[in-house]
C-alpha cells in the first residue's frame, strides 16, 4: 500500500468526484452550447472515473481501474460520434444552438 | 398359452409389405396419376392390394396358432417409463382380419373398375380405397393401441372422403360429415381409454397389457371404466345405438365403397378392438353385460327398420347395423371367436349382397328405389344367382355360411340367458323376411320401371361378375371356417384363434355344454324359421304381388318404422338444435358483447393514451434533459429510502 492513501482521506476523493459531477449535471441543465454541454458530460464521465480508481486504490483491488480503462475508450467513441453529429447539424443551421434544434415533436 | 415368436427375417419382411403395397399405391395413383392413361389407375390399385393378398397368403401359411410376429419398425415415443414404438404385431387374429381385408378388399377393388368407369373421379376413387386398405391393415396389424388409432382414425378419414366422394351434391357432403362427427364421438371414448391405460401400465402395448390385466383385479372400476370407454370408440365405429344413424346416411357413397367399408371391413373394427381387448372385457362383467344389451337392443331394433325401407341400399344398410349388434351380443357373452366368425361370413355376404346391389343400380342406371325394379332375375341372371344365394346366407338357410355362424352365437344365447335367444330370434326371422322383400321386388315379377330403363338393361362387365361369384362360393361354403361338434368336425377358427382368447378363459363364465341333440334342435328351429320368413315373404310379394305403398299414405306403426322412429329427427330436435341455439347464444351475446367490448376497450385505451402521452415530446432538448435528471435524482431517493 502506497502513502497517499494516508496522507489523503477517501473521503476527499469522494467529495471532489461529487463536486465534478454536479458541475457536469449543471453544465448539461443549463447551458445551451451543444459542444459545452459534451464537455459536461465529459466531466461526468471524469467524476466517476476518480471514484473508480479511488476506491480502487483503497481497497487493493485493480478491477475498478481496469474499469476506467473501459469507460476512457467508450467516452473517446462517444464524444467522436457526438462531435461529428454536431459538426453535421452546424453544416445545416449554422448554430450549434441546441434551443434551435426542437422541430422534432408531436 | 405359449407363444411361439417367429423371427424369420424373410417373414418380417414379408410382414411389413402388406400394408406399404397399398401405400404405394397410393402415392402413384394420388401423385403420379395424372401422368398415367385414366384405365391405369384401377389396375395399380387392384395390383397392390392382389399384391399385398398375396403376402398376407405366404403369412397366413407360416402362422400357426401359437405363433406370433412382432416387427418393431422404430422405438416411436419414449419418455420417462413410456415406451410406444411404431410396431406390427401378427397373431391369428390379425391374420384372419388381414385376410379379410385384403381379400374381400381385392375383390371390390376390381369391381370397381367396372363399376366405377365412366366416372370422372376414377384415379381419385382409387387413391383414396388404397388409402382406406393400408389404414384398415395399419389397425389391424399395429402392436398397440396407439398403432390402432392411427388405423382407426385413418379409416374415419378415408370413410368420410369415399361418403362424400360425388362432392358436388351437398346432402352426399351432409352424410359425410355426419359420419365424421358422429364418428368423433366414438373416437373420444377410445382416446380417453387409451389415457387411462397409460396412466395405468405405462405402455399401450397389447401383449404387455395383457400380461399386466390379471394384476389389477381389485381395481374393478378402473378395469369397467376403461372397458366401457373403449367400448364407446366401437359404439361410433361399428354404428351401434345410439351412435349408428351415420351409417344408413353412409350410403350416399359409391357402391363398392358401401360393400367395402360399412359392411365388410371398417364398421368391423370394433369387433376387432373389442376381441383384441379380450382379457380386459372379460374382467369386467359390467362392460360384458352393457355390451350385451347394446348388442341385443341394435340388432332388433335396425331389423325393424329394415322392413320398411324402399331404397335397396337403405335395407342393406340397416342389416349391418342388426348384424354388428348380433356380433356384439356374441362378445357380450364372452364368445369372442364366434364374433370374429360372424364378422368373416358377414364380411363374405355383405360384401356380395352390397356388390349385388350395385349391379344392379348400375344396370339400371342409378336407380335404386326397389318399388321401381322387378323382373330383373332373367335380365342379370348372375347378379340375381349370387344375390340370391348371398341374400340365402344372412337368412340363416341351413349349410350356407350366415346359418353357422349365426346358430353359433345363437347357441351361446340359449347356454346363458334364454329371453335373449328368443330376442335374437325374432331378429333372425326379421332379417330373413326383409332379405327376402328385397329379393323378391327386385328380382321377381314384371319390370316396373319405364320402358326406356328397362331397354339398356345389360349384366355387368365380369370385372364385376368375376367377384360377385367368388364372394358367392365363399358366402356359401364359408362356414366350413367354424362347423359346430355336431357335424364330427373341428371347429377351425375356435383351435386358430385360441391363443388370442386363451387370456380371458379364467375371467369368463363357462355354462355346461349343450347336448347334440339340443344343438340340433336349436339349429332345426332356426333354419326352419329362416325357411317359413321366406315363404311368407313369397307369399306377400310374389304370389300376392304387394307393393310397398309410397310414404305418405302410411300410418300408425308403419309410419313410424319407415321414419326410423325419428331417431334422426330427435338428434336434430334434442342435441343438434340445442347445440346450434348455445353457439348463436354465444356467438350474438358472449362474443359481441362481452370479448368484442374488452377487446375495442383495450384498443381505445391505448389509442387515448398515446393521444395524451404524445404531448409530453415537445422538441425542447433542455427540457428532456431536464426530465431526465429528475428521473434519476427520484430513482436515487426510492433507492436511498428503500
Amino acid at each position: 500500500m502506497g502513502t497517499v492513501e494516508h496522507i489523503i482521506p477517501l473521503n476527499w476523493y469522494i467529495v471532489l468526484a461529487s463536486f465534478l459531477f454536479c458541475i457536469g449535471v449543471m453544465g448539461v441543465l443549463f447551458r445551451k452550447n451543444g459542444i459545452i454541454i459534451l464537455m459536461c458530460i465529459e466531466i461526468m464521465l471524469n467524476a466517476v472515473n476518480i471514484l473508480l480508481v479511488a476506491f480502487s486504490a483503497y481497497s487493493g483491488n485493480s478491477d475498478g481501474q481496469v474499469f476506467v480503462f473501459f469507460i476512457m475508450v467508450v467516452a473517446a467513441a462517444e464524444v467522436a460520434v457526438g462531435l461529428a453529429l454536431l459538426m453535421s447539424i452546424y453544416r445545416n443551421i449554422g448554430s450549434t444552438n441546441i434551443d434551435v434544434l426542437n422541430k422534432l415533436k408531436w | 398359452m405359449t407363444q411361439n415368436v417367429l423371427n424369420d427375417p424373410t417373414l418380417l419382411f414379408l410382414g411389413l409389405l402388406i400394408p406399404l403395397f397399398p401405400l404405394l399405391g397410393f402415392l402413384v395413383n394420388g401423385l403420379l396419376g395424372k401422368f398415367l392413361p385414366k384405365a391405369s389407375a384401377g389396375w395399380i390399385g387392384s395390383g397392390v392390394v392382389l399384391a399385398s393378398f398375396l403376402c398376407v397368403l405366404c403369412i397366413f401359411n407360416a402362422v400357426s396358432a401359437q405363433d406370433v410376429i412382432r416387427i418393431d419398425v422404430f422405438d416411436w415415443i419414449v419418455f420417462s417409463g413410456i415406451d410406444i414404438s411404431f410396431g406390427f404385431s401378427i397373431d391369428p387374429l390379425t391374420v384372419i382380419m388381414m385376410l379379410v381385408v385384403t381379400g374381400v378388399g381385392f375383390l371390390i377393388h376390381l369391381y370397381s373398375i367396372g363399376y366405377m368407369h365412366d366416372d370422372d373421379g376414377f384415379g381419385r376413387f382409387f387413391t383414396y380405397l388404397n388409402l382406406f386398405i393400408f389404414f384398415m391393415l395399419l389397425l389391424v396389424m399395429g402392436s398397440n393401441y396407439l398403432m390402432m388409432f392411427i388405423g382407426w382414425e385413418g379409416v374415419g378419414l378415408c370413410s368420410y372422403l369415399l361418403i362424400g366422394f360425388w362432392f358436388k351434391k351437398d346432402a352426399y357432403n351432409d352424410a359425410a360429415q355426419k359420419a365424421f362427427v358422429m364418428n368423433r364421438i366414438g373416437d373420444l371414448g377410445f382416446l380417453i381409454a387409451m389415457f387411462f391405460l397409460l396412466f395405468q401400465f405405462g405402455t399401450l402395448d397389447f401383449a404387455a397389457i395383457e400380461k399386466l390385466v390379471p394384476g389389477i383385479t381389485s381395481h374393478q372400476g378402473l378395469i369397467t371404466t376403461i372397458a366401457l370407454l373403449l367400448f364407446i370408440g366401437a359404439i361410433g365405429k361399428s354404428a351401434q345405438l345410439p351412435l349408428y344413424t351415420w351409417l344408413p346416411d353412409a350410403m350416399a357413397g359409391p357402391t363398392p365403397v358401401s360393400a367395402l367399408i360399412h359392411a365388410a371391413t371398417m364398421v368391423t373394427a370394433g369387433i376387432y378392438m373389442i376381441v383384441r381387448s379380450n382379457v380386459l372385457f372379460a374382467m369386467s362383467s359390467v362392460a360384458l353385460q352393457v355390451i350385451l344389451a347394446i348388442g341385443v337392443v341394435t340388432s332388433v331394433f335396425a331389423a325393424i327398420i329394415g322392413l320398411k325401407q324402399n331404397d335397396i341400399k337403405k335395407v342393406l344398410a340397416y342389416s349391418t347395423v342388426s348384424q354388428l349388434g348380433l356380433m356384439f351380443v356374441a362378445l357380450g357373452l364372452g364368445a369372442f371367436t364366434s364374433g370374429i366368425f360372424h364378422l368373416v361370413t358377414h364380411a363374405f355376404f355383405k360384401a356380395l349382397l352390397f356388390l349385388g346391389a350395385g349391379s344392379v343400380i348400375h344396370a339400371l342406371h342409378g336407380e335404386q328405389d326397389i318399388r321401381n325394379m322387378g323382373g330383373l332375375k332373367k335380365l342379370i341372371p348372375i347378379t340375381y344367382i349370387t344375390f340370391l344365394l348371398a341374400s340365402l346366407a344372412i337368412s340363416g338357410f341351413p349349410l350356407l355360411s350366415g346359418f353357422f355362424s349365426k346358430d353359433e352365437i345363437l347357441a351361446h344365447a340359449f347356454q346363458q340367458n334364454i329371453l335373449i335367444w328368443i330376442i335374437l330370434s325374432i331378429s333372425s326371422l326379421l332379417t330373413a323376411f326383409y332379405m327376402f322383400r328385397l329379393v323378391y321386388l327386385t328380382f321377381h315379377n314384371s319390370f316396373r320401371g319405364t320402358d326406356e330403363t328397362k331397354h339398356h338393361i345389360h349384366e355387368s362387365p365380369w370385372t364385376m361378375t368375376v367377384p360377385l361369384v367368388i364372394l358367392c362360393a365363399l358366402s356359401v361354403v364359408g362356414g366350413v371356417l367354424g362347423l359346430p361338434a355336431v357335424f364330427h368336425a373341428q371347429h377351425w377358427l375356435a383351435g386358430y384363434l385360441s391363443n388370442v382368447t386363451a387370456g380371458s378363459l379364467p375371467y369368463l363364465h363357462h355354462p355346461e355344454h349343450l347336448s347334440h341333440s339340443l344343438e340340433i334342435i336349436l339349429m332345426s328351429i332356426a333354419g326352419a324359421g329362416a325357411i317359413l320368413m321366406i315363404l311368407f315373404a313369397r307369399h306377400q310379394y310374389v304370389t300376392k304381388k304387394q307393393l310397398p305403398p309410397s310414404d305418405v299414405s302410411l300410418t300408425g306403426f308403419e309410419k313410424l318404422v319407415a321414419n326410423k322412429f325419428y331417431v334422426d329427427e330427435l338428434y336434430e330436435r334434442f342435441i343438434s338444435q340445442p347445440v346450434f341455439k348455445l353457439s348463436d347464444a354465444f356467438g350474438g351475446f358472449v362474443d359481441k358483447q362481452i370479448v368484442d367490448r374488452l377487446v375495442n376497450g383495450v384498443g381505445t385505451l391505448v389509442d387515448m393514451s398515446g393521444k395524451t402521452l404524445r404531448l409530453f415530446q415537445t422538441g425542447s432538448t433542455g427540457f428532456y434533459v431536464f426530465a431526465m435528471v429528475l428521473g434519476m435524482i427520484v430513482l436515487f431517493i426510492i433507492r436511498l429510502l428503500i
